[in-house]
C-alpha cells in the first residue's frame, strides 16, 4: 500500500483543509514512523537530499526542535532562521524572505510567525510545501495531530461518544481552535472552559460548547487538555491575575478528583506548572504531557514525508 | 468661443432628486452653469449629448476620499484620485487632511488649493486637521484653517481620544460655523484589531474589534454636539447600535450628520474566505444586522449620504501579512454600481433616493452648493448606463492603486460621461480625453 497515494496537499495550514480520511492517512503513517524510533539506526532515506528551511518568527523551543528532530529522520538537512537573524528587521517583507528561502534552493519551508494567516498567504506565493508550525491566533495543526495521535494510541480511531475539555486561554490559542477542528472531524464532542474573556461565546460557532463553570466541564470528559496561560499575548486587560486564575480555574489535586477516573491529561507545553496546572499532576499517570512530545516527532515526520511527496512523488518502498 | 459652452444633453432620463424631477428630457448648460432652456441660436450651436437610454444626474458629491497628496502620491494624488473620481461619476469631492505633513496649518492648505487648481479634473475641496499632527493633543488653527479654504475638520484615520480636547474643538469650531467631522474609533477598545469582532474573528484567529469602539464615541459626540450646539458629522457609521444612537439623536434636534460606505453596506465580516487584505479596512466589515441597519438609516434619514472613504495603498503595502497590511480600500471607481446593486436592485429604494444620497443630501452637509440640476447651479453632470454589466479589472484603475474587494468582480452600472462646469473630463466610450 502506498502510504501517500491519496495525499495531494503541497501545503499543510489548517486542519480546516485535510478531510477525516487524510487525518487518517497522517496517523498511520506516523504509527509506522513511531516503530522505527526504538532502532538503533534512526535514521530513514525518505527526504535524503532536501533541505528544510525552519523559519521562526516567534519565539518557540519545542516546535522548532520536533521538527529538526523530524527532518533529520528523514534525512532531509534543515537549517533555523529566526527573525532577529534575518533580513526582516531590515524591513524585508515576508514575501521577499520566502522569495529569497526559495531561490536558497529550499525543498521545504516550515513557518512560525505572530500574525494569523500568515502560512497560507506564503502558501499562494511560493511553490515548495509551507507547513504551518503555528501562526497567531489561527492555526498549530501539527499540535492537533500530535494530541489527536496521543488520544488514537488510547482510544482508537474513531472518538464518537468521547469528550474533550480544552481548558484555559482559548481566545489566544492556536492550539484550541486548531484542536477543536481536529477532535470534531474525529467524532469526539468538544467543551472550551475558561473565564468568559478567554473564552467568549463567539467560540460556539464552532460547534463547542462553551463553559465558565469548571467542575461541570471536568465531570464527564474524557480528556482535558490544559492550555497555558500566554501573558505575553493577553492585553493586560484579558483577567486579573495569574493567582485569581489558578484559584479560578487551575487544576490541583481536589479538582483533580471531580475527574473521572482514567480521564487523560494533556498540555501541549510549556507548562507553567502551579499555575494552570498542579505541579504533582503534571507528572502523574494520567498526563501524557511527554508523550506528546514524543508523538510531535512521529506526526511532523509523516507531514513533512505527505507534503515532499506531493510536490516530488517518493515510492512507499523508500518509506521505511 | 461660444460653440463649446453650450451643452445639449438630450433625451436621457432626468433624474435630479432635490427637485423631484425624473422622466425622459433634456438638460442644457451655457458657460458652465445649468440653464432652463436654450434659445434657438444656442441649440444650433450647442454641443448635443445623445443621452437616450443613459441616466443624467447631478454630478456625484464624495465627502469623504483620501487623495494622499502632498507625501503620499505613490499612493494617490490629485490628478489621480480625481480621475477616478470622474470615472466613478463624482463631480465633487472632500479630500482629507492625513497627508503627510498632515493638513493642520494654512501653508500645506495652501500646497493643496494650488495641486487642485493645477491637477484636479473634479472640484475638490480639502479639509483640515483637528488637532496639531492627528495627535490629538493640542488644537489646530481652525480659524486660519478655514481663512485658507477647507470647509471641514476632521483627524479622520485617528480619532480624538481625549474628550476634554474634543469638547473644546467642537466648541471652537462652532465660532466659525465650521462642521467637526469625526471618525468614531475608541483606540483602546479597538487596540490590535483588524476584523470585526465577532465569529469570524475567531475562526481567522484575528483580533477582533468590537462595535462598542464606534459606539461609543457615536454617543460621545451626540452628547458633546447636545451640549456645544456645534456640528459634528459622523464618519463612516458601520455599527447597528450607532444607528440607533444617531436616530434619536436627530430625533432630539441635535445637529448631528452621518455617513455610510459603499462597502459597509454591500459586504459583511463573512465575506472574508481567506485573508484577502482587499477586504481590510477601518472601521472592519460588520454583520449583516448592521449591515441591515445601515440600509435602514440611510432609508429613514438616519444616515445623511453616503461616502466612499477612497483610501488607496499601493500593493507592496497591501500585500503582506493580514495583521500587517494598512488598512482601507479604494471606492470611487466601483460606488455606483456597488449601490445599484445593493440599494435599488436590492429592493430597498428607487434610483432617484440613491442618487439623492449621492448629490444633494452630501453636499447638504457641508453646505456645498452642488448635487443638483437646478437652473444656475453649475454644469457638474453624471451619465451613466445602469444596465451596462463590467467587469472591475486592477489594470482599467483610474486611481494608482488597486485595493478593492470588487477586483475581478462583475459589475452593473457604468458612468459613461462625466461633466464638471459644462467641461466633460470623462467620456470613455467616445473617448473623449479628460482634461
Amino acid at each position: 500500500m502506498s502510504l501517500s497515494s491519496n495525499w495531494t496537499h503541497k501545503d499543510f495550514i489548517s486542519i480546516e483543509d485535510i478531510t477525516r480520511d487524510e487525518l487518517e492517512t497522517i496517523f498511520k503513517l506516523a504509527s509506522s514512523f513511531k516503530q522505527t524510533l526504538g532502532r538503533t539506526q534512526k535514521k530513514l532515506p525518505s527526504l535524503r537530499g532536501k533541505t528544510l528551511v525552519n523559519l521562526f518568527m516567534e519565539p518557540s523551543t519545542r516546535t522548532r526542535v520536533s521538527f529538526e528532530i523530524a527532518a533529520s529522520r528523514l534525512s532531509a538537512d534543515s537549517i533555523f532562521i529566526s527573525t532577529t537573524a534575518s533580513s526582516l528587521v531590515k524591513g524585508e517583507t515576508l514575501r521577499d524572505t520566502a522569495r529569497n528561502i526559495v531561490a536558497l534552493n529550499a525543498d521545504l519551508l516550515v513557518m512560525r510567525h505572530s500574525a494569523a494567516g500568515s502560512a497560507y498567504y506564503l502558501s499562494k506565493i511560493i511553490d515548495i510545501p509551507v507547513i504551518n508550525a503555528g501562526d497567531g491566533a489561527h492555526a498549530h495543526p501539527t499540535q492537533a495531530l500530535l494530541d489527536c495521535f496521543t488520544l488514537r494510541e488510547r482510544w482508537g480511531s474513531d472518538f464518537t461518544g468521547k469528550k474533550v475539555s480544552i481548558l484555559g486561554d482559548i481566545l489566544f490559542s492556536r492550539v484550541a481552535r486548531s484542536n477543536i477542528l481536529a477532535l470534531q472531524k474525529l467524532g469526539a464532542k468538544v467543551t472550551l472552559v475558561g473565564p468568559s474573556t478567554l473564552v467568549p461565546e463567539y467560540f460556539s460557532s464552532m460547534g463547542v460548547e462553551v463553559s465558565h463553570d469548571l467542575k461541570s466541564a471536568l465531570v464527564d470528559t474524557d480528556a482535558l487538555m490544559l492550555l497555558r496561560i500566554q501573558h505575553e499575548r493577553q492585553t493586560s486587560t484579558h483577567f486579573p491575575s495569574l493567582g485569581e486564575y489558578t484559584s479560578m480555574f487551575g487544576i490541583n489535586a481536589m479538582r483533580a478528583s471531580w475527574l473521572k477516573p482514567g480521564t487523560i491529561i494533556m498540555h501541549p507545553g510549556p507548562i507553567n506548572r502551579g499555575v494552570e496546572i498542579d505541579s504533582k499532576l503534571a507528572d502523574s499517570e494520567q498526563s501524557v504531557i511527554l508523550e506528546q512530545v514524543t508523538n510531535g516527532i512521529v506526526c511532523r515526520m509523516a507531514v513533512l514525508y505527505l507534503c515532499a511527496s506531493a510536490v516530488h512523488p517518493v515510492s512507499s518502498e523508500e518509506v521505511i | 468661443m461660444k460653440m463649446n459652452n453650450v451643452l445639449w444633453i438630450s433625451g436621457g432620463r432626468v433624474i435630479d432628486p432635490v427637485n423631484k424631477r425624473d422622466g425622459t428630457g433634456d438638460v442644457f448648460s451655457v458657460d458652465g452653469k445649468i440653464v432652463a432652456d436654450l434659445s434657438d441660436e444656442q441649440k444650433k450651436e450647442a454641443q448635443r449629448i445623445d443621452a437616450s437610454g443613459k441616466v443624467v444626474s447631478p454630478g456625484f458629491v464624495d465627502i469623504h476620499v483620501h487623495l494622499r497628496e502632498p507625501g503620499q502620491t505613490h499612493k494617490e494624488n490629485i490628478a489621480s484620485g480625481t480621475r477616478a473620481a470622474a470615472a466613478g461619476g463624482f463631480t465633487t469631492v472632500v479630500c482629507m487632511p492625513n497627508t503627510s505633513p498632515p493638513a493642520d496649518n494654512a501653508g500645506t492648505i495652501q500646497y493643496i488649493k494650488d495641486a487642485i487648481a493645477r491637477e484636479a479634473v473634479v472640484n475638490v475641496y480639502p479639509t483640515g486637521c483637528i488637532t496639531v499632527g492627528r495627535k490629538g493633543e493640542m488644537l489646530a488653527p481652525t480659524g486660519s484653517l478655514q481663512r485658507a479654504g477647507v470647509i471641514a475638520i476632521t483627524d479622520d484615520g485617528d480619532c480624538v481620544q481625549n474628550t476634554e480636547i474634543m469638547r473644546r474643538a467642537v466648541e471652537y469650531a462652532k465660532m466659525f460655523d465650521i462642521c467637526v467631522m469625526d471618525h468614531c474609533q475608541d483606540t483602546a477598545l479597538s487596540e490590535g484589531g483588524v476584523l470585526n469582532e465577532g465569529v469570524n474573528s475567531i475562526r481567522f484567529g484575528l483580533r477582533g474589534w468590537p462595535n462598542s469602539a464606534e459606539d461609543i464615541i457615536v454617543s460621545r459626540d451626540v452628547i458633546l454636539s447636545f451640549y456645544s450646539g456645534a456640528h459634528i458629522h459622523l464618519q463612516h457609521i458601520t455599527s447597528a447600535y450607532s444607528v440607533d444612537i444617531i436616530r434619536r439623536a436627530k430625533q432630539r434636534g441635535i445637529r448631528i450628520t452621518a455617513e455610510a460606505s459603499p462597502h459597509h453596506i454591500s459586504l459583511t465580516d463573512g465575506c472574508l474566505k481567506t485573508y484577502d487584505v482587499n477586504f481590510k479596512m477601518n472601521p472592519p466589515l460588520r454583520t449583516e444586522e448592521d449591515r441591515q441597519a445601515l440600509i435602514g438609516g440611510l432609508l429613514d434619514g438616519t444616515l445623511d449620504c453616503i461616502a466612499t472613504d477612497h483610501a488607496p495603498h499601493t500593493d507592496y503595502e497591501k500585500d503582506r501579512e493580514f495583521d500587517y497590511a494598512p488598512f482601507g480600500v479604494i471606492g470611487l471607481e466601483t460606488a455606483l454600481p456597488v449601490c445599484l446593486q445593493t440599494l435599488v436592485e436590492g429592493g430597498h429604494c428607487d434610483l432617484s433616493f440613491l442618487l439623492s444620497l449621492l448629490t444633494h443630501k452630501a453636499a447638504a452637509i457641508l453646505k456645498l452648493d452642488k448635487g443638483t440640476l437646478s437652473p444656475g447651479s453649475d454644469a457638474d453632470i453624471t451619465i451613466f448606463d445602469p444596465d451596462l454589466e463590467w467587469t472591475a479589472d486592477p489594470e482599467e484603475y483610474q486611481s494608482r492603486s488597486a485595493n478593492s474587494p470588487w477586483n475581478g468582480q462583475k459589475l452593473k452600472g457604468k458612468v459613461v460621461q462625466t461633466i464638471v462646469a459644462g467641461k466633460t473630463v470623462w467620456s470613455p466610450l467616445s473617448e473623449v480625453a479628460a482634461n
